[in-house]
């Protein structure tokens, strides 16, 4: 019987100190609810997380390197769009 | 080095047979090393022989304590042999291919699961602790090697054919998980032990449940093996205890 290759799934982990989702790697699995497991028995051995996702790496649709520049260049001379210029008063905290 | 003589109290020979259960079925776990059939399997089964040998480490410890002898959990683990293993035999078997590792890992971890919780209101406090540890590790195997279990019964004819042979063999072993001998009287009477017979209705729920969902069908219940607690073992404890033991045995006190 030929094997079909299984679907591979991109990991995303809160960890304990994180505020939002990782990504930390992917994992091969047949469905989603072994891609759980698998992602479980394999990124967060250490202690690492609190919440996983796994996202069938087939739906994401990615950017071209091809187009770095026209993407990513123009901002490169708009400094003023960094909030460096201005002082977060601490209470605000993470923004 | 020679091998120890366990004078055996029922209190002290009931713990010794969870933690030989514990580490032999971790053992065969642990020879999945290198060479499951995918890496992320490798990381899953390597997993859950840590989550047993952390659970036999804690029970050879209070074992040790409860013995008053200043054993180790080494001392226990290498320095016996087979007759003085108490192990369900389910647990020695090896292991096979990767239907009856899972085959396995689903019966132990359906028995387990509702001992261990049960274990939580054991009159042994030592115990009693271990379990509360022990029951969320299981509940995690239960859950891993039931959804293997159900894939692999509802996956191609050849998953399926390797499974129903796993479950055909594996099952005259499970009659051994529920006897109650002198030891395992004493141990319910002072409140130490959960009565298997509590845990008997638990442990069937929660396998007709996965056999169902993978169409697969509980073999019929007929004569049924035994003599692991008794130290009465298949040929193959011997062999894995050679290959587990042989460095201590050699080099006598070897550390890292």
């Amino acid at each position: 019987m030929a094997e079909q290759p299984m679907p591979l799934w991109e990991v995303f982990i809160r960890s304990r100190t994180g505020l939002a989702h990782r990504h930390v790697g992917s994992v091969h699995a047949a469905d989603a609810e072994m891609a759980l497991q698998a992602a479980r028995d394999t990124y967060t051995r250490r202690g690492e997380g609190l919440s996983i996702w796994v996202v069938p790496s087939a739906v994401i649709t990615a950017s071209d390197p091809q187009d770095k520049d026209a993407l990513f260049e123009p901002t490169a001379s708009k400094i003023y769009r960094h909030p460096s210029f201005y002082r977060i008063p601490e209470e605000v905290g993470h923004m | 080095m020679t091998t120890i003589h366990v004078e055996q109290t029922p209190h002290l020979a009931y713990l010794l047979r969870l933690a030989d259960t514990a580490l032999v079925n971790a053992h065969r776990l642990s020879e999945w090393c290198g060479h499951a059939p995918i890496l992320e399997e490798d990381l899953a089964l390597a997993n859950i022989a840590l989550d047993l040998l952390g659970q036999a480490r804690l029970l050879y410890e209070h074992a040790g304590a409860v013995e008053g002898k200043g054993r180790s959990e080494d001392d226990f683990a290498y320095l016996r042999d087979a007759p003085q293993f108490k192990n369900f035999l389910i647990a020695e078997l090896p292991k096979g291919d990767f239907a009856f590792t899972i085959v396995r890992q689903t019966l132990l971890s359906a028995f387990f699961y509702p001992f261990w919780q049960q274990a939580r209101g054991s009159s042994d406090r030592t115990l009693a602790a271990i379990a509360g540890k022990a029951e969320k590790e299981v509940a995690y195997h239960l859950r891993h090697a039931g959804a293997w279990l159900v894939r692999l019964g509802d996956g191609t004819e050849e998953s399926r054919r390797r499974t129903v042979e796993a479950l055909e063999t594996l099952w005259p072993y499970t009659g051994e998980l529920f006897e109650v001998d002198a030891v395992g009287e004493a141990m319910i009477d002072a409140g130490i032990a959960p009565d298997p017979a509590t845990i008997r209705p638990v442990f069937e729920e929660s396998v007709d449940r996965l056999l169902a969902e993978a169409g697969l069908e509980r073999p019929v219940a007929g004569w049924m093996q035994t003599g692991g607690l008794r130290g009465i073992h298949t040929e193959h404890l011997g062999h894995m205890l050679a290959v587990m033991q042989h460095l201590q045995r050699a080099y006598p006190g070897a550390v890292w």
